[in-house]
Order: structure tokens, then sequence, then C-alpha cells
């Protein structure tokens, strides 16, 4: 068995790495702070220094200001913290400049995996299988229930509907960071090239990720457009501003929400969603138990979900486990 | 099935009833039979499967998949078919091509409780988890996706442009999957033949008479509009059915009622309990309250019997003998239906009587002197009407009494769905339980989603999201600032609701942010109305 739990530790509100004093996707402000990507619930504010992907930072750039120190980290960088330990971060797919954290100290190695999915995401670079003693996984889908179907069905789905309501418009809910401009980039692969509509709150992240060479296509803001100009399109918003006065301004739309929530009928009607698409950018349940098979670990620790089926899974599959108490990550809409 | 299954998922999440439509009348014009006949009696919970039970499914479930893994799953969706078509160990290649609807119900009709695993595992393992969704629905016979008969017979007129009181007719006679009536409705074949059955005809209904109107009185014929359930009284062969407005069978809620027809006739009138309660008439009807004892019972105790006697008040007569007399006037039936009145049983049955006035404006004051609890209001009827099914114009009108109206203070507002999704448009609303300048409390007395405009409804929802002062869920509580005037059609003792009262009917009448809160009527003022 590793040695790690003298080194790393679990805290209600992170995982603190000891001999560095560094935390990872800390809930609350500390000075060191290792980020995976930019979600709120894993990015926060307020750090004194931050070590990140490039594109990780230009996001908490773009919502909180810089911190007060930032060190960029490359994928596969291998970077020098206090107390003889090594952070490298590989692509974990989840999202733009996403990354697994890779933490070696003392002969051990412990993978932070942070948020991450398997799928092909034409936004971000694929999760890479990185072999450790410890792999601390997400469990966000951690329910065999899950299990997402392919991308381009729910994209066809969309544009079906679409086709068939030529005097309404869809209108998706979509996290602002990441399942956005995937779903974006997915309609452009797809073949669909009219202008795409933003509510506003997603206009910077759009730009941000066109920046880093994402191409997601024409892109306009329904602010100040007519209703008319709205027919027969495609509006992309936020899923707080699917059931919100905003959404009156726009002509009869048909409810979409893309989350892996969706897959379950119930939580699509509580939402009152008349147009489910099960795209998420999380691992399903397949994938997370094929990833932890291929990294095959000597010890999985759990975190931010359903830990209770997937700890379950690993006992069935004599594989030694745990399920970590962390605060504060939430489900995101995602 | 692959189509059914798209059909049910689409109903899940459609939610105006225009949508619903659509989908299902497209459904069944572009499905061929029987499958659409099969799907239709799905849907209207016409399909029985003894041999299937939730059990079944998971029995099947405990063979694939950890008992615990199941039990966090089925916890966390909510419902065991669901979960159980997202959780089926789906063959590498499926092991057949999809199953029609047809198939479905033929092998699920065929299974006994020992082979029905078996033969449902085989259709699972040729359906994706859609498909698989829509299978176990069926078969377990829990739809739930909100599609009445009335539905769905409507989506049937609309899909062949047929008339829906036709369906409706020639529904009643037909088991699934209703080839004959797919076959009248594209025109193939003779309506099916509905004379020597038990069967439903649908009733003749009224318009609101609007305000200020006069009608004739040489043209028209009042009578009182009473207030218990619509009946119709089908005696065929020496059986007897009792249905409601809807077209259910209720004979078993009222076997006094549906013993004492003893001859064949189909009638229309009133179900209404004897009212000694509640302070009625000896002898005369009991209000609407008492009448609901008797509702929605399967079976019925003699002392339900005994307490709350229930007996018709005949209104019209649509079949005597084997004459249909539905199109002669009203004028023939009515004597046909009094000379037939002596023949039953006067505790079952009597006779709404028609009301003589002279004029109009002896009419008026005879109905606002009405205050029998029994009585809602008057119908008047065209006097050469023939007898037809819905409402039509002109033929028949109600004029329900004046409604009775209280000032509330706005409680609680929830958000509306479909079309109202962004506007809180479900009011719940209250009364002071005493002298609110004393520490009184508000009591709610009431709930209502219309009687606003539109316009209003955009202020009200407005008011409610700059007056939240908590949230549960998709319900605000708000400031009590804001006084709402209520119109009801009555109101009853209750013993479900904190404030002991029931309004039938309420609606918003008038905002009333002219009135401080305080000023709002109390709960005794509303119970001193109570019937």
């Amino acid at each position: 068995m590793p040695e790690c739990s003298t080194w790393i530790r679990p805290e209600p509100h992170g995982i603190h790495v000891v001999p560095a004093d560094a935390w990872i996707d800390p809930a609350r402000p500390v000075e060191r702070a290792l980020v995976t990507h930019g979600h709120a619930d894993h990015a926060r504010g307020g750090h004194g220094h931050v070590f990140a992907t490039p594109e990780t930072l230009a996001i908490m750039g773009l919502r909180y200001g810089g911190a007060q120190h930032e060190t960029p980290v490359a994928y596969g960088e291998r970077v020098a913290l206090q107390g003889g330990v090594f952070a490298t971060y590989y692509p974990a797919g989840h999202v733009l400049g996403s990354a697994q954290i890779l933490l070696e100290h003392a002969g051990d190695r412990v993978v932070v995996t942070g948020d991450y999915k398997r799928r092909a995401d034409p936004t971000c670079l694929a999760f890479q299988p990185v072999p450790c003693d410890v792999f601390i996984t997400e469990a966000t889908f951690g329910l065999p229930v899950f299990r997402h179907p392919p991308i381009a069905e729910e994209i066809a789905k969309l544009t079906g509907a679409l086709a068939l309501h030529p005097d309404r418009c869809v209108l998706v809910g979509a996290y602002a960071l990441g399942k956005a401009q995937r779903l974006i980039a997915e309609l452009r692969a797809a073949g669909y090239t009219a202008p795409i509509w933003l509510h506003g709150a997603m206009e910077r992240m759009c730009w941000l990720y066109e920046e880093h060479g994402v191409d997601l296509g024409e892109l306009r803001l329904v602010a100040g457009a007519p209703k008319a100009a709205l027919a027969g399109q495609i509006v992309v918003c936020p899923p707080s501003a699917l059931n919100d006065r905003w959404s009156r301004r726009l002509p009869d739309p048909i409810t979409a929400m893309a989350s892996g929530w969706m897959r379950v009928r119930q939580r699509a009607r509580q939402r009152n969603v008349e147009l489910p698409l099960v795209i998420s950018d999380h691992a399903d349940w397949d994938e997370l138990t094929a990833t932890i098979t291929e990294v095959n670990p000597s010890e999985t620790w759990i975190t931010h979900g359903r830990e209770e089926a997937l700890l379950r899974w690993c006992q069935l599959n004599q594989r030694r486990a745990r399920a970590l108490a962390l605060v504060g990550y939430e489900d995101e809409d995602d | 099935m692959n189509r059914f299954a798209a059909l049910i998922d689409a109903l899940v999440y459609t939610r105006s009833r225009n949508g619903k439509l659509d989908l299902l009348a497209q459904y069944l014009r572009e499905t061929p039979d029987p499958d659409r006949g099969w799907a239709l009696a799905a849907l209207t919970d016409g399909l029985d499967f003894p041999a299937v039970k939730a059990s079944t499914i998971r029995a099947l479930m405990a063979e694939r998949v950890d008992e615990i893994l199941w039990g966090l799953s089925r916890d966390y969706v909510g419902d065991t078919a669901e979960t159980a078509s997202l959780l089926w160990p789906e063959p590498p290649v499926p092991a057949g091509p999809p199953p029609t609807v047809a198939e479905v119900v033929e092998t699920l009709s065929s299974a006994t409780r020992g082979n029905a695993g078996p033969l449902l595992a085989g259709l699972l393992d040729r359906l994706d988890a859609n498909g698989r969704y829509a299978l176990l629905k069926l078969a377990t016979g829990a739809m739930r996706i909100g599609i009445s008969s009335r539905l769905a017979k409507v989506a049937f007129a609309q899909a062949f442009g047929v008339n829906v009181e036709e369906v409706e007719e020639y529904w009643h006679g037909q088991t699934a999957p209703y080839a004959a009536l797919f076959q009248w409705a594209i025109g193939q074949a003779e309506p099916p033949r509905t004379d020597l059955l038990p069967l439903f005809r649908p009733f003749m209904l009224a318009h609101p008479l609007e305000d200020g109107t006069r009608l004739d009185l040489a043209d028209y014929a009042a009578e009182w509009k009473w207030d218990g359930i619509r009946v119709q009284l089908v005696n065929v062969n020496g059986e007897t059915r009792v249905y409601s407005r809807g077209g259910d069978d209720i004979s078993a809620a009222f076997p006094e009622i549906a013993g004492s027809l003893p001859f064949p006739a189909v009638l229309d009138g009133e179900l209404l309990v004897r009212g000694s309660h509640q302070g009625g008439e000896a002898g005369g009807a009991a209000s609407f309250n008492a009448l609901q004892q008797r509702l929605g019972r399967k079976v019925v105790s003699k002392k339900m019997l005994e307490d709350y006697p229930a007996f018709v008040r005949l209104y019209d007569v649509l079949i005597d003998g084997d004459e249909d007399l539905r199109q002669r006037p009203w004028s023939e039936r009515r004597p046909r239906l009094e000379a037939l009145q002596p023949r039953l049983n006067p505790s079952q049955y009597d006779l709404s009587e028609v009301i003589s006035a002279p004029d109009w404006d002896a009419l008026t004051e005879i109905r606002a002197r009405a205050r029998d609890e029994a009585i809602e209001g008057l119908m008047l009827k065209r006097r050469d009407s023939p007898y037809v099914a819905g409402r039509r114009t002109g033929l028949w009108y109600k004029w329900k009494r004046d409604p009775l109206t209280v000032d509330c203070v706005l409680m609680y507002a929830q958000r509306g769905s479909g079309k109202r999704s962004s506007f809180h448009s479900d009011f719940t609303f209250g009364c002071w339980n005493g002298d609110p300048d004393a520490g009184a409390e508000l009591l709610p007395v009431g709930k209502a989603y219309f009687g606003f405009t539109d316009n209003e409804l955009k202020w009200l929802d407005s008011w409610v999201r700059q007056h939240t002062t908590g949230r549960f869920g998709p319900v605000r509580e708000v400031e009590k600032a804001l006084v709402l005037e209520v119109a009801f059609d009555s109101v009853h003792l209750s013993k479900r609701h904190k404030s002991g009262l029931a309004m039938r009917f309420p609606r918003i009448s008038r905002i009333r942010s002219d009135k401080p809160a305080h000023e709002a009527d109390r709960i005794e003022t509303l119970r001193a109305l109570a019937t």
C-alpha cells in the first residue's frame, strides 16, 4: 500500500499536498493553489499563487481578474514545488485547458483527475491515462444508469426539432464554460452553418475559446435582435436563463437543455425541458469504470458525485477504494 | 415499437395540450394497424397483462445487476421501469429487429407467471433504452403521461377529420386494437353498431349565457341547474349502466341507481344526494359537498348508502325503448320524459321541474331569489332543439348564479408551465383568522390560476418577484401585502384544509392593490357563506 496518505490529505475544502503546502482546487482562498480547470467549483478567486494551464489561467482571469502570482503550466511540463513534490499536468478532456494533475513525492505517484471525460471533444485535448499508485477520480455520473449516448445523436435531435418547427426557435441551456462551446463546435462539425445566437453571459467565454483557436463559426447576440429574426434559429443561454423573463423575447422557444442529467426523465421535466439533450463533459459510468481499469492504480479515491456506487463497483472488482467527503463541488448544471 | 417509444418520449416532454394532440394525431395517422390501436389502448389504460408486474422487472434486474447498484440507481431515478430501461445490459448485437407493438401485446398476453420474465427479457434485448422504457411502461400498464381518454379521442378525431362526438359514441363498444373504429375513420367501413350494447352517448352541453343577454321564453324553457354530477343512465338488454360526464362507468359506486331502472331507455339527469345533511330541506338535494362523500369509490358500504342516499333528477330522455328520440325537439322529448317518470321509483328518480315564468324579468327575479345550495343557476333550453352531442351555439345556455367574492391576501405564487413557465401564475391566497391588528394570522383558503388578463398576469408576476420573502422549489412566498378579490361559486366546510373551508371554482376577479392587506376579509366572513 502506498504511503501517500501521509503527504496527501483530503480535507473538506480541498486536497492538501502537505510537503508543498499547496491545495488542489481549494474551495476557499489559499496561499498556493493547483487548479485543474476553470469551472467555478474548482477555480475560485482570491488565491495567492495559482498553478494552472495557460488556458485555465485565462479563464480565471476573465472571471476573477488575475491572481497575485500565476504560474502557467504546459501539458506535460514537470513543475518542482517545495518539499520535494513534483506536479505534471495532463489533459483531462473536460473543457478547454482542463488538466489532471500528477503529483510525485517520495516515490509515490498520485493523479487527481479533476473533472474528465473520454469522448472526443473538438474544443479540448483528449484525456490521457497516466499510470499511478493512487487515482483520485471524480464521480459526477457515478451511477450505472448514466450512459451518455453518442453526441451525434443528440445534435441530430436538436437540428431535427429545428427543422420541424421553422417558426419557433430552439433555446438550449448549456453551461457557459465548455458545454456551450462544445455544443456549438459539434453543430458546426455536423454541418450547421447558420449563425448561432448567444445570451449575453455566453459572449466573452466564446471569444476566449476563439482566441485559443476553437472555431465556433458565426455567433450573434440575442440582445436587440427582432423576434422574427430568431425564428428557426438556435439560441444558447445559461441554464438559469431558460425559464427566466429573458426568454420572453424569443419566438415561442422550444426549451432544450444540454446536460448529462437529462438522461433521467424526471430531472428534465422538473426543469420544464421539452427537448432534453444528453450531452455531458463528464465521464459516464462506463467511462469511469473503464478508466479505473485502464489506469489500474493500487488505490482509487472517489470524490464529488455519487461516490457510493463507484465504491461498490470497486469492491465488486476487488479494487481498493475509498470515498472522500469534499465539500463545495456542485453539479454545475452539467 | 420504436415509433411508439418516440411518441411516449415526446409526450413526456410536451406540456401543451395542443402539442400532445398533434403528436398523437400524427402517430395515429401514420402508424399501420394494428399497432396504432394497441398504442391507443396502452395510452388510455386499456391494456392489462396480469402475468407482468413490477416485481417481474425487479426479478429480471436482480439476475443482471448487483443489488446495491440497483438500489442506488432506483433511488436516484425514482421509477422502476425507467431505472431498468437504463440499466439493462444491452447485448453486443441486438437479439433481433425491434418488435412491433402488436408483437409485444401478443407476447405479453400469452405470458404466464412462469415465463413472463424470460419473454420480457427477450423483448428487452431487441430494444434501445427508450424502447425498453416504453415496453416496460406498456407491460406494467402504468403510462401516467397525462393522456386522458378524452384527449385521445380528440386526437383520434383530429387525425382523421371526423367528429369527436361520433368517435366517443362508437369507441365505447369497441375493444383494442379498435380495427372497426379505424376502418370507419378512414372511410373504409360503416360506423360500428352501438344499439345493442349499454353504451354511453355523449352529453349535450350548454354555453354560458353572456351578461346582459335576454332570451325569449317563448323559444326557451328554463330549468334549475342542479349542483351534482351529470349522469347518463343506460338500460339495454336488461343491463343498466351509470355513466359520468366523461363517459366513465360509475355504476359500481351507485348501485341503488343502477339497480332501479327497470326498462330499456337512455336518460340524462343530475346525480344528487338527499339533503338531510348540511341543513338542506328534508327530501331535497344536499350540496355538492355531501355528494363528494360518494364519489370516487369502487365499492360502497351499506352505511354510505344509508347516510348519503343518491337519486337522479331527470333532465332528458335520449332513447325510450327502442326509439331514438335524439333528433326530436326538446318540446317532444319533455312530455315523453314526464310520461315515463311515473314508472320509476320516486326515491331514486324525480323530475327536474320546468320553471314557469311569464317573462325574462320575472325569471331574473326567480334566479336572484334562489338560494338553495343545490342550485348552481338556471338552464335555458331551446324548445325546438334536438339532443346533440357537445356544445352547440344557441341551443342550451347555462346561467349561473352570480359568483360570491371575498378579498384575500396573496401568500404564495408558483411558476406555471408551458407558455406560462416564466410567469408565476398559480396563486395561493388567505384570509385572516382574527383581527390582523391584534396579531391574527393568514390561513390559506384557496388557490387560483385564472381569472386575470395577460397584462394582469405580467403585473402579478413582477409583483411576486419584487416581494419574494422565501423560495421552496418552484414556489415563492411573498410579502403579505397584496389584496386579491377572489370570485367563487360556493364555499364548503372541509376538514382537509387548515382554514376549514374549501372553495369551488375560485378565480382572481380583481387585483386590489388599492386596499391595505389588513382590510382583507376574515375567515369568519367566508365561513358565513359556507353551504
